[in-house]
């Protein structure tokens, strides 16, 4: 009974420090984006190594995939989409495989000196790059296919507006930000405190509660993404 | 350490959680009182209707999570506790 309560001690703010130069680092976030980067990996490149005409077998999986991916990006950025595809399916999957990594996969069972692996997304750090790369890219979108006059945007319908739509650029990013990580942390967090309190079985909807909601959030975080190149592309 | 900016946060972050799950509790329930309505008037617009609904209530749990993170940065990164 004591190795499992001692499995779910709850610790937040306790990082496994790396030290780059005068950076300190969150290693183990790290490792864990590593740990998904090579599922992501492993899984597109055992379904796409022998593609047939007719799919089968895990070909099936990876063009589900695809398709869903596409649709959402058809509905959200519009006539343009096909080139923001591959960026929002990264988004989709990577934010998806590791929410559930870190839902799925028993990580108390490798000990580290200090803090504890985990979802990659449940540190802010991830979430914020993350955020701050879908910023870049409407504004990389809006500024290629309007030039200059994508900033006559902030001017509409009225200059009174112009603090409020300035101010929408830094939400955005805060918002999207914020959104994930604090999901994926309550969801961990409701967990660990639930399994510290009843070891057994009555974690297990919450565990399944927790992999319905992180599958929303990457839906929803893509979703979004989408949302903002196209609004980028189009206007209101 | 403080004690009355220990005792101060926690009552915060209590409040944060609190007052922050009111507002998007009414609009979740309004949200899911609408679906309903809808699904009942037009049960074969069921799959398209639950996959707006989810998406909308996730939006308004955000609400509530913005409360919990400022809730966990009171509790466990207070920057005010030195």
């Amino acid at each position: 009974m004591t190795i499992l309560y001692s499995l779910s001690a709850v610790e937040i703010g306790q990082h496994f420090y790396w030290t780059l130069g005068e950076y300190h680092v969150h290693g183990q976030v790290l490792i864990n984006t590593w740990i998904v980067f090579s599922l992501m990996l492993l899984l597109a490149i055992s379904t796409t190594r022998s593609l047939q005409a007719l799919p089968i077998g895990n070909q099936n999986l990876i063009e589900f995939f695809v398709e869903y991916i596409r649709d959402i990006a058809k509905t959200q950025v519009g006539q343009e989409f096909r080139q923001w595809v591959p960026f929002l399916g990264t988004l989709f999957l990577f934010i998806f495989i590791s929410n559930w990594s870190g839902a799925l996969i028993p990580w108390k069972v490798i000990e580290l000196p200090n803090g504890e692996l985990g979802a990659p997304t449940n540190d802010i750090n991830t979430t914020v790059a993350l955020a701050l790369m879908t910023s870049t890219a409407y504004f990389y979108a809006g500024l290629r296919k309007k030039g200059l006059g994508y900033f006559g945007k902030y001017i509409e319908p009225t200059p009174i507006l112009l603090p409020i739509n300035v101010l929408e650029d830094f939400t955005k990013p805060l918002s999207l930000s914020f959104r994930l990580f604090g999901n994926i942390l309550a969801d961990e967090l409701v967990v660990a405190v639930l399994v510290s309190l009843v070891p057994l079985v009555i974690p297990v909807p919450l565990i399944l509660l927790g992999l319905f909601t992180s599958a929303i959030q990457a839906l929803i975080f893509a979703t979004l993404a989408g949302a903002y190149i196209g609004e980028a592309l189009h206007g209101h | 350490m403080n004690p009355l900016i220990c005792a101060a946060s926690v009552i915060g972050a209590g409040l944060a959680i609190g007052l922050g799950a009111i507002g998007p509790g009414i609009g979740q329930g309004t949200a899911a009182g609408q679906a309903v309505e809808a699904i009942a008037r037009q049960p074969e617009s069921e799959s398209k209707i639950r996959g707006t609904l989810l998406l909308s209530l996730a939006f308004m749990e955000a609400l509530t999570i913005y409360g919990l993170v400022v809730a966990l940065a009171l509790l466990f990164a207070n920057p005010f506790v030195s």
